[in-house]
């Protein structure tokens, strides 16, 4: 059976012209299946190295990373990742560009028209169904990293790894996209890790908040469990009361223990 | 009509006219009677002192004598008597030619090398000493080897489009983007896929802007290389005609030797255009 994402004891560290750099120090992390995790903390915080751990692009240095009892070696269609920059490939139209993953993932098995009843099942799941046609340049920042969330989604992966998918976004078009989010994991029940710099986000979100402490040799500093009933509500949310009390937790660990990096450095 | 000035093809319009009006003058007045300098320059020569025409040509002789050629552009009287359309189709052919048998060579050698680090610091070395040759210093030996003037002149234009079509190419597939790269990674596609749907059309837009320095290059070079070899061309024509002291024709041919390589430019920005991708 499935058993989630083990991060065991994991360091990363970089060779630089300046000499070597501890990007993230004995790491520790469990996620359980269908678990949903946020991994907050400040700019340099390491948190973006850490999902790439959990995706394969970037090979530990010392430890770990287990996926489903796997032994992570390099990027694997177990694992479905939502870069930062939407990362669409300029050349292909939408549907395309959702196609590519499937006809890889699941071209053996299947025929033409099952896999692209597959990639339109995608686009739908985001709504976009009318853009299937359209370059990513025909289309609005919101809607390509719509595009990027159904390319992840099409795999029908195990893990999602969200890296910032939103942070490029506006407020507005943000909220519309956290509420897509969330209801197509009610649906599909993926363990999903995201990165996250954005604080109401992450409790809305997420089960779990994992805070990162200010890197160089970055690790967890602390682990925040996030007790509020599913479906929630942005709106009901902003009067609850425990969720003030977790917002005060993050942002106390944010800007009390952990000082807001020079720009310089991060 | 205040604005009409600040049009920049006015502007363009009126030093035309300035430059031309200029040419005029300078050229149409040796027709005249001559100053006294020139008389003594023609007594010196031994030509008396009779008025002399001057062999540079005025605006309108070179207007008349480009009417003449491009209504006669496609005769032919003869081998040895071609029309100047009939000399730029062969430039043309030679171009296009040495042209594309430089592609078909330099694009997927140029993918090679920026695929395969090791391929271009192998064959770096190589490239840096050839590309600086000039396109003429190969003409003896290409003439030698192949023994076919034609042939030689194809080679000519092969050999100077070759380097930025594959410099360009292998920068062109050895720069693209992380992103992509890690979107191919993720999605687990096969190499054959990721060369094809994201390599490939990443480089596109190298790949036409080595086409376009190439095409360049090849139009320059097609001229030197029909005045050394060519019995047809548009370089040939212009020796030809100097031989003749033709200038007027000489001037003509620059002028369709500019928009020529113009046209050869705008065509591949258009097809630039339609197959390189968006953002």
């Amino acid at each position: 059976m499935s058993s989630g994402l083990q991060v065991k004891a994991v360091s990363v560290v970089f060779n630089t012209k300046k000499g070597p750099f501890h990007a993230i120090d004995s790491v520790n992390l469990d996620v359980a299946p269908g678990e949903f995790v946020c991994l907050i903390g400040h700019s340099g915080c390491g948190k973006s190295t850490l999902l790439n751990l959990i995706a394969g692009l970037t090979l530990p240095t010392g430890g770990e990373v287990y996926c489903d009892s796997r032994l992570v070696a390099g990027p694997g269609p177990d694992r479905g990742v939502v870069f930062q920059q939407h990362s669409l490939l300029p050349w292909m139209t939408c549907f395309e560009n959702v196609h590519l993953g499937v006809r890889r993932v699941f071209g053996a098995r299947e025929d033409a028209a099952a896999l692209r009843h597959r990639t339109e099942y995608a686009l739908n799941m985001v709504h976009l169904e009318d853009a299937a046609a359209k370059y990513p340049f025909e289309i609005s920042g919101g809607m390509k990293q719509r595009v990027g969330i159904a390319r992840a989604l099409a795999i029908e992966p195990r893990v999602l790894l969200l890296d910032e998918p939103f942070g490029a976004l506006d407020a507005l078009t943000r909220a519309a996209l956290q509420d897509e989010l969330m209801r197509i994991v009610e649906q599909t029940h993926p363990t999903v890790v995201m990165v996250t710099h954005d604080v109401d986000e992450a409790i809305l979100l997420a089960d779990r908040v994992i805070m990162m402490t200010n890197g160089p040799k970055a690790s967890i500093g602390d682990d925040l469990r996030i007790k509020l009933a599913r479906p929630r509500d942005r709106v009901a949310l902003a009067s609850d009361a425990q969720f003030a009390v977790y917002r005060k937790r993050l942002l106390e660990f944010l800007f009390l223990k952990q000082r807001v990096p020079e720009p310089a450095t991060s | 009509m205040r604005g009409i000035f600040d049009r920049p093809w006015v502007l363009s319009l009126l030093l035309f006219a300035g430059f031309v009006l200029a040419w005029h003058l300078a050229t149409g007045s040796s027709q005249g009677a001559p100053t006294a300098a020139d008389t003594e320059y023609a007594k010196m020569v031994g030509q008396g002192g009779a008025a002399k025409q001057s062999a540079m040509p005025t605006p309108a002789d070179v207007v008349r004598r480009g009417a003449e050629l491009l209504s006669q552009a496609f005769d032919r009287n003869g081998s040895n008597d071609l029309g100047i359309g009939w000399h730029l189709l062969h430039s043309l052919a030679r171009v296009l030619g040495g042209f594309g048998i430089a592609v078909a060579v330099a694009v997927p050698l140029g993918f090679a090398i920026g695929l395969v680090p090791k391929l271009y610091a192998a064959l770096n070395p190589f490239i840096q000493v050839l590309k600086p040759v000039s396109p003429l210093a190969w003409m003896p030996l290409a003439l030698y080897t192949l023994k076919d003037s034609g042939a030689s002149a194809i080679f000519m234009i092969f050999i100077c489009s070759v380097w930025p079509l594959l410099i360009n190419t292998a920068f062109g597939v050895s720069a693209v983007r992380q992103d992509w790269l890690n979107v191919s990674r993720v999605l687990g596609l096969s190499v054959w896929t990721r060369i094809r749907h994201i390599v490939f059309p990443a480089a596109v837009p190298m790949i036409f802007t080595g086409m376009r320095i190439s095409i360049g290059t090849a139009w320059f070079v097609i001229v030197a290389a029909e005045m050394v070899v060519g019995q047809s061309g548009i370089g040939y024509f212009i020796w030809n005609e100097w031989n003749n002291l033709q200038i007027s024709s000489m001037i003509t041919a620059i002028v369709i030797i500019g928009l020529v390589g113009l046209g050869l430019d705008v065509l591949l920005v258009q097809m630039t255009r339609l197959l390189a991708f968006q953002e």
